[in-house]
């Protein structure tokens, strides 16, 4: 067993530890493998070129970026949060809850490019998010602002992840089955997809907690505690 | 037929416009490294059937490429510019509502073509490859939106490409990242890295007790997530050191339980680790958060949780 290629492992660990540029970080990994490996310069160029070029169904997204460009030059986030804050009893919770129940019951029936950080989570919910916390009367400075904003971006990921490996077609199930019958076990997908059920409902109750808790902390570190007892008070 | 080739020749031509766009600002490393990324996406098929009929020079060629991608990345300068605050209060207040249908096509559009397009045919012939329709749809549905935009908007067509190209380059190179990283697990896969972790693995845990091969596993799992960015590659490697020799034919767990949860688990350190860029990193730019770990550290706690209450399933469950 030939070890040397985990030079390529210390390479990530190091480079991202030390914060230098991603990019560069991953491709010196890559080579440094590909060497410790004993493979020759032509062999490596050839798979790095074929690799990069049979993964660019990732990069994709940015297809979306023209449309959301252009909404947002024209107010999209600013009419977002105007939406969210119109309705004054929408908390953040109540908001991110909703939008993680939402977001893996799609994924469950298959509908997982539905959203996304691109297509949704950037133009709309977070930007909705902050109205939310608004609402609960939370003033929101820059450190606030962008806990509210991870925070949206790490419901949407939940519920992504969380919801899709119950859909039967989706490439996980597929990926299992595959495994097993190359080693002779023969299974069902549904059976696999539906041992993903108590997992995703862990998943939903653990993360809701956990976004009701940041929403108490925030009321604790930036709520205007005189005015939530006065509505506490009024209603 | 429409090809999945089509829409990333178009994400090709999109790409060389904003390298362009670059290249008339005179930022020439930025101009030069969506130049590259272009270039990958506009000849992709040529080079893989270059490769296919083992001339191996295209892909070579596009290998030198992408360390040239990393060096540009190191060496580009980002700048960032954007419109006022009070001109887009302003236009929002114009446009009220409206400017939500375009927000809402690309989604919508996505789901509709999806559950569509499998089930045409043009004389005969599948309109689309069943396997690619997602991807087909997801470019269609962001021309549509672009389409809808502009007409909601009533901007010229041409801002489209502006703004989506004030974007990108706020993206800059973390743009890029999620395939690069791909394309490590494919260098990683290639030189037996999932291998040695395997076989490290299988020296350090006792074989005889199945909770320790069973946590052994769970924690393989995460870990070797963390390492390749991706549950799926890290799936086959534990399955192959622990899973299938351990769990399932000595200790007689039940395999399907054990895939699901054992994949689930692989999850929870998808949630932990910058190398899932475009889950963890992609957003914390697109959010212009400063902590690009933010999204991370909003989600550790999540991750762990899950991970422990995903143990316990797999011990209460597999073992029957």
């Amino acid at each position: 067993m030939n070890y040397w290629p985990l030079i390529g492992v210390a390479v990530v660990i190091v480079g991202f530890a030390l914060k230098r540029n991603p990019v560069l970080v991953v491709i010196a990994a890559g080579v440094a493998s590909g060497l410790a490996a004993g493979m020759s310069i032509g062999d490596l160029l050839a798979l790095i070129g074929d690799s990069f070029v049979s993964n660019r169904a990732l990069l994709l997204f940015v297809l979306t970026l023209p449309a959301i460009g252009l909404l947002e030059r024209y107010g999209l986030r600013e009419r977002a949060q105007a939406w969210i804050g119109s309705f004054r009893k929408l908390s953040l919770a109540r908001l991110l809850i909703s939008y993680l129940g939402a977001r893996q019951v799609l994924s469950m029936l298959g509908m997982i490019d539905l959203a996304g950080h691109a297509q949704t989570v950037r133009p709309l919910v977070a930007p909705m998010s902050e109205a939310a916390a608004r609402n609960d009367g939370i003033v929101l400075d820059d450190d606030a602002r962008e806990r509210v904003y991870a925070l949206a971006a790490a419901t949407d990921n939940v519920g992504r992840f969380f919801g899709e490996d119950v859909f039967l077609a989706f490439g996980a199930v597929l990926l299992i089955q595959g495994f097993y019958a190359r080693n002779g076990i023969q299974l069902d997908p549904l059976s696999i997809a539906l041992w993903a059920l108590p997992t995703a409902i862990a998943a939903f109750v653990i993360h809701a907690v956990r976004i009701w808790g940041v929403q108490r902390s925030l009321e604790r570190a930036h709520g205007k505690t005189s005015s939530s007892e006065a509505t506490d008070a009024a209603s | 037929m429409l090809r999945l080739e089509y829409v990333y020749w178009l994400m090709g031509i999109w790409l060389a416009l904003c390298a362009i766009y670059n290249l008339r600002e005179r930022r020439w490393s930025m101009a030069a490294f969506w130049a590259v990324v272009g270039g990958a996406f506009l000849f992709g098929d040529a080079i893989k059937a270059a490769s296919a009929a083992h001339s191996r020079w295209p892909a070579q060629l596009m290998g030198i490429g992408v360390i040239a991608l990393g060096l540009l990345a190191a060496s580009g300068t980002m700048q960032k510019q954007g419109s006022t605050e009070s001109e887009r209060r302003d236009a929002a207040e114009r446009l009220g509502n409206k400017l939500f249908l375009p927000a809402l096509t690309i989604p919508f559009a996505t789901i509709a073509l999806v559950l569509v397009l499998p089930h045409l045919s043009l004389g005969g012939v599948a309109l689309v490859d069943p396997t690619q329709a997602t991807l087909v749809s997801l470019g269609l549905a962001c021309v549509l939106a672009a389409i809808v935009a502009v007409y909601t908007t009533r901007a010229p067509a041409s801002q489209a490409f502006a703004e989506g190209r004030r974007l990108l380059d706020t993206l800059g190179c973390v743009a890029l990242l999620p395939m690069v990283l791909a394309t490590l697990g494919g260098v990683f896969a290639a030189t037996g890295v999932g291998d040695a972790v395997a076989s490290i693995v299988g020296m350090l845990i006792p074989v005889d007790s199945r909770i320790a091969c069973l946590v052994a596993f769970a924690l393989g799992m995460v870990l070797f997530t963390m390492i390749m960015g991706n549950a799926f590659a890290a799936f086959p490697v534990m399955m192959a050191g622990i899973g299938l020799p351990l769990l399932v034919h000595k200790h007689g767990a039940a395999p399907a339980v054990l895939g699901s949860l054992g994949m689930l688990t692989g999850y929870c350190g998808t949630l932990l680790t910058p190398m899932a860029a475009n889950f963890n990193i992609v957003p914390a730019v697109l959010l212009e958060l400063r902590d690009q770990y933010g999204v991370i550290r909003a989600q550790w706690p999540t991750a762990l949780a899950l991970l422990v209450v995903n143990v316990i399933l797999m011990a209460v469950l597999i073992f029957r």
